[in-house]
C-alpha cells in the first residue's frame, strides 16, 4: 500500500506504523546475524525512514535505477541496519540477501555501499558528507530540469562536523529547495548527551539563519511526520527544508531507550527476545 | 617558422611552440575543457573562489549554467562533485593541489574514489610552483596520497601541451583522475604536440644511450631533457623517460630502462617519499631488478621559501642538479 491507494488517513498511519514496527524487528533480527549493530540510532530513525520511503519519496517498486526517482542519502551511514531492510522491501533486491549482514564479502556492513546495494544512492559512513553530496545531486536535478528531490538523513551529533556548515549555506545560496534534510535528533552521540559534549542547540535558529525552512517535530509521531512531509514545498522552491525529528535513542526497546551504551551492541538470544517483546508492546495504538 | 604552424589536434587552435609558451598549464586546461564541453553536455566545472587562478573563466563565460563556484569551501565542493557524478555528470573540480590532496583527502577517497566516480580533479599550483607563497602552499605529498587510493588515476603532465592532451584523454575514462599541474609558464618539454599521448604509457624524451636513465614527471621532465643534452656533449649518454602517469605506472618502460641501463634517477617536484620515486622503487623491488638508484625531489623536510627556480636548484630537480646526480651515479 502506498499513499496513493490508502483509503483514509487512519489507515495510512496504521500502515506506516506497521512498517516501522516491522523495521524495528528487522533491526533486532539483523543485529543477531551481524553479531552487533548500531541499535540505538537505528531504532531512533525507524519512523522517519519509514515515513520518507513509504510516504514521501517518489519511487518505482523494484526499479532502483529509475532516472526520475527521488534520491536518499543516509548521511548517518551507521544507520545501515535500519536502511537496508527498507531497500529490500522496496523490491530493489531479495530480502534473503540481508541474511549475510556483516559477513565476509556481504553487500551489507555497518555502513552502506552504493556499488553493492541496489537502491542505495550514495556510499556513506564518514559523518558530515551527506549534505554536501545532496547539494551536488540537487544541482544536477536543477541543471537537468528534473523535479526529483534529494532526501538526506543526518544524525544530530553529526552536525558537529564542519562540512555540514559548508553545505548548509551552499544549499540556500544555490536555491536548492529540492533538498529535504532531516536530523535524527535523539540527543545522544557516542559519548553521551550532545549538549554536554558539543552543543548543537538551538538547531532550528541556526539553520534558519543559514537560509533554511525548518520544521521541528516529534520524530516518532507518524501523524506529525506525514503532515510535515505534506507541507514540503514543490521541488522548484528556492528554500531548502530541514526537519528536526525529535526522537529517542533506542526507541521501542525500553531497556535501550536513552542509554548511549546501546549505540552499538550485540544481543544474545534472551535479550533479542526481550527486545522483540518490547517492540510489540511499544507499538502505537491502532486507529482502525 | 611556417613549418612550425600546425593545427593542434587537441585544442583546435593554431599554435606554434611559441604560442603554447604563452599559456600556462592551467590556461590550457581551461581551453581544453571548454572545447570538450561543446560536445559533452555532462561536463561541469566546480571551483572554490579560484576562477582566476585556475583559468576556468573561458568555461564560465561559454557555459555559465554548468559552472559552479563553491566559495572557499573545498571539502563541500569535492563531496558535491561526487553527488553530481552519481547523477551522471562529469565534474572537473579545480583547486590548489595542496588543498585538494590534504584538506579534501577524505572526500576524494570516500566520496569519489570508493564509488569509482568519474570526477576529474585538476590540482593546480602543485609542487613548489607557489615558490615564495611558502610551505603552506607547496604541495609535496599529493602524489603519494592520491596514488594510494584505489581506483584513482594520477597524472603529472610535463608541460602545457601534455596538460591539454591529458585533459582530453580523460574523456572516456570511467573512474576518477587526479591531474597535477603547475602555476606559471613552465618551460616546454615538447617541441610540438605531434605525439601520441596515452594515459599510462610513458614517453621516451631522449634516448642517447645506456649509461643511465632519468625517470621524471612534471617540470623535472624538461630539466632532465636539458641535462641529457648537456651530458651527451660530455660523453655521458642517457635515456629520459617522461613518466607522466604515476598510476597506473608504465612498468614496461620502467623495466626496460632499468635493464638497459642498470642506473635509475627519479626526478619530481614532490617529496622523495611515496611519489614517483616510491612508485618506481616499489615496482623495481617487486620485479627483483637491482639498479643503482637515486631519488631527486624534496628530501624528507618541509620545503623552503623561495622562487620556484631557486627551489628546483636547491632540491636538484633543475638541469644542473640532475646532470650532477647522473654523473655521480655513472661514475
Amino acid at each position: 500500500m502506498h499513499k496513493k491507494d490508502s483509503k483514509s488517513r487512519d489507515q495510512l498511519l496504521d500502515y506506516l506504523d506497521d512498517k516501522a514496527e516491522w523495521l524495528r524487528r528487522e533491526i533486532i533480527r539483523l543485529s543477531s546475524i551481524a553479531g552487533g549493530a548500531h541499535l540505538g540510532g537505528g531504532l531512533s530513525m525507524a519512523d522517519v525512514i519509514v515515513a520518507v520511503y513509504y510516504y514521501a519519496m517518489n519511487l518505482k517498486q523494484g526499479d532502483p535505477t529509475w532516472a526520475d526517482r527521488d534520491r536518499f542519502i543516509l548521511s548517518k551511514g551507521h544507520g545501515a541496519v535500519a536502511y537496508c531492510p527498507v531497500l529490500a522491501d522496496q523490491g530493489f533486491f531479495s530480502p534473503d540477501w540481508l541474511n549475510t549482514f556483516n559477513n565476509l564479502d556481504s553487500p551489507f556492513g555497518m555502513h552502506p555501499d552504493m556499488k553493492k546495494i541496489p537502491g542505495c544512492d550514495m556510499s556513506t559512513g564518514s559523518l558530515g558528507h551527506g549534505l554536501s553530496v545532496a547539494v551536488g545531486m540537487a544541482l544536477t536535478a536543477r541543471l537537468d530540469k528534473k523535479s526529483w528531490r534529494v532526501f538526506v538523513l543526518m544524525g544530530d551529533g553529526e552536525i558537529n562536523e564542519g562540512m555540514v556548515w559548508e553545505a548548509a549555506p551552499a544549499a540556500s545560496h544555490f536555491k536548492l529547495g529540492n533538498i529535504v534534510a532531516i536530523i535524527d535528533r535523539n540527543t545522544l552521540s557516542l559519548d553521551g548527551p550532545t549538549e554536554e559534549i558539543m552543543a548543537i542547540e538551538p538547531i532550528a535558529k541556526r539553520w534558519e539563519a543559514f537560509g533554511w525552512r525548518v520544521f521541528d517535530i516529534d520524530g516518532h509521531d507518524m501523524g506529525a511526520l506525514v503532515d510535515t512531509l505534506d507541507k514540503l514545498p514543490p521541488s522548484s522552491d528556492p528554500t531548502p527544508t530541514l526537519i528536526v525529528a525529535r526522537t529517542v535513542k533506542g526507541k521501542g526497546v525500553d531497556f535501550m531507550e536513552n542509554n548511549p551504551i546501546w549505540h552499538y551492541a550485540g544481543l544474545d538470544k534472551a535479550k533479542s527476545a526481550e527486545a522483540l517483546t518490547c517492540i510489540g508492546n511499544c507499538r502505537p495504538k491502532r486507529r482502525t | 617558422m611556417a613549418d612550425d604552424v600546425q593545427k593542434s589536434i587537441v585544442l583546435d587552435f593554431t599554435y606554434t611552440t611559441d604560442t603554447y609558451d604563452q599559456f600556462t598549464q592551467a590556461e590550457i586546461y581551461g581551453k581544453a575543457i571548454t572545447k570538450m564541453a561543446e560536445d559533452n553536455k555532462d561536463i561541469v566545472v566546480l571551483t572554490s573562489d579560484m576562477t582566476r587562478s585556475n583559468k576556468t573563466g573561458d568555461f564560465k563565460k561559454t557555459f555559465p549554467e554548468r559552472f559552479f563556484n563553491f566559495g572557499i569551501a573545498e571539502a563541500n565542493m569535492f563531496a558535491a562533485s561526487a553527488g553530481m557524478a552519481v547523477c551522471g555528470k562529469i565534474p572537473f573540480v579545480t583547486t590548489f593541489a595542496v588543498f585538494a590532496s590534504l584538506r579534501c583527502a577524505e572526500m576524494i577517497r570516500t566520496d569519489i574514489a570508493y564509488p569509482n566516480l568519474p570526477v576529474r580533479i585538476i590540482a593546480t599550483h602543485a609542487g613548489l610552483s607557489q615558490g615564495n607563497g611558502g610551505t603552506t602552499h607547496h604541495s609535496t605529498e599529493d602524489i603519494a596520497i592520491l596514488r594510494s587510493m584505489a581506483n584513482m588515476t594520477v597524472i603529472v603532465p610535463a608541460d602545457s601541451i601534455e596538460t591539454g592532451k591529458a585533459v582530453m584523454a580523460t574523456a572516456t575514462l570511467p573512474g576518477p583522475v587526479y591531474i597535477r599541474i603547475g602555476r606559471a609558464l613552465e618551460p616546454m618539454a615538447y617541441p610540438d604536440d605531434n605525439y601520441d599521448y596515452q594515459i599510462g604509457k610513458a614517453v621516451i624524451m631522449r634516448d642517447y644511450g645506456k649509461d643511465a636513465a632519468v625517470i621524471a614527471c612534471g617540470v623535472a621532465v624538461k630539466a632532465a631533457c636539458d641535462a641529457a643534452d648537456e651530458l651527451k656533449e660530455k660523453g655521458v649518454k642517457i635515456r629520459v623517460v617522461n613518466m607522466h602517469t604515476i598510476k597506473p605506472l608504465d612498468i614496461d618502460a620502467l623495466m626496460k630502462a632499468a635493464r638497459d641501463t642498470g642506473k635509475i634517477v627519479t626526478a619530481e617536484e614532490h617529496s622523495i617519499v611515496g611519489g614517483l620515486a616510491g612508485a618506481v622503487s616499489e615496482a623495481l623491488t617487486e620485479a627483483g631488478v637491482a639498479v643503482k638508484f637515486k631519488r631527486l625531489g624534496v628530501p624528507d623536510i618541509f620545503s623552503a621559501i623561495g622562487y620556484p627556480d631557486e627551489l628546483y636548484a636547491r632540491y636538484k630537480i633543475n638541469k644542473n642538479g640532475i646532470a650532477e646526480t647522473v654523473k655521480d651515479i655513472v661514475s
